[in-house]
């Protein structure tokens, strides 16, 4: 009983700290320049912190802040149309890599990849809906080549950071 | 770091990239003869590509977009939206190319000659 209450702490305070990092990286990210100008390309930094939750805390805990990130985000930098492509992109990134995660078949680099990716074919399906036009589809070998190299990365990283996360829960207990 | 199902994945993600944009370039992209400009999915402006001309585009809820046509290319060489990929996306002639403002939606494409480019992806 005293164990639980513990974690519940533990879960929430980990939960605030994650959701402001991943604010910091949106940030970060939004600062930096995109050398090729593709409608809907994210180099997803701020994954690293959603990833951290989902393997050191929860899936829904993980889809609820990264719902929370967008929004604030996109209040605070953006407007209500980057808000939407963001939001699809956001969530069908992160339903493959809940479910990814569930498999149980591929490390978070994997999982990251395919979330890097179904964040690129969100944004673009969006994008294709609300403007009206199926010529963005042209767009998608590059959203493929960039959300498969950021994956990679941001998964070893988010390995990295997650593998520090858990190791403060053992101290703790 | 990685598992054996990570590299499957990424090498079918590779290989799926590879194959859209050999398809791309062989069977979408050709000489282009028409533009269109729509603004929140609705078909604002149509243009030859042959006649040059400038325009200015009202983006949805407010906001310009400045389109240039100019030597069988079109470019969009100002906006007031707040990323400016537009502006910095080029010159575009091809069949299936196109110029995108997220935050205006608006969207310049290039079409053939009787038919859109919904007809040519079949
Ligand atoms: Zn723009």
């Amino acid at each position: 009983m005293k164990k639980e209450k513990k974690n519940k702490t533990y879960t929430i305070a980990v939960c605030g700290v994650l959701t402001a990092l991943a604010m910091i990286f949106g940030y970060i990210e939004s600062l930096i320049p995109i050398p090729v100008p593709i409608p809907g390309m994210k180099l997803g930094i701020a994954n690293i912190a959603i990833l951290t939750v989902l393997y050191a805390v929860g899936p829904w805990e993980a889809l609820i802040i990264n719902m929370i990130r967008i929004t604030l985000t996109s209040m605070m930098f953006g407007n209500f149309n980057s808000f939407l492509f963001s939001m699809a992109g956001g969530i069908l990134s992160m339903l493959v890599m809940i479910l990814l995660r569930k498999m149980n078949q591929f490390s978070m680099t994997g999982v990251s990849v395919a979330g890097g990716v179904a964040h690129n074919i969100g944004q673009i399906g969006a994008a294709m809906v609300i403007m009206g036009t199926s010529a963005i589809i042209y767009y998608l070998p590059v959203l493929l080549i960039t959300g498969v190299v950021a994956g990679i990365v941001i998964g070893i990283v988010g390995a990295m950071v997650t593998k520090r996360v858990k190791l403060g829960t053992k101290l703790e207990n | 770091m990685f598992k054996k199902k990570d590299l499957i994945l990424i090498g079918v993600m590779l290989i799926l990239c590879v194959i859209s944009y050999v398809a791309i370039q062989f069977f979408v992209k050709k000489d282009g003869s028409r533009v269109l400009v729509k603004v929140d999915g609705m078909v604002k402006y149509e243009h030859q590509l042959n006649q040059d001309t400038e325009l200015t585009v009202q983006g949805y809820q407010g906001g310009e977009n400045h389109i240039v046509i100019h030597d069988g290319k079109v470019s969009m060489t100002d906006a007031d939206c707040p990323d400016k990929l537009c502006v910095n996306m080029g010159k575009i002639s091809k069949t299936g190319e196109t110029i995108v403002c997220l935050p205006h939606r608006v969207v310049v494409e290039i079409t053939g000659a009787g038919d859109g480019v919904d007809s040519v992806v079949q």
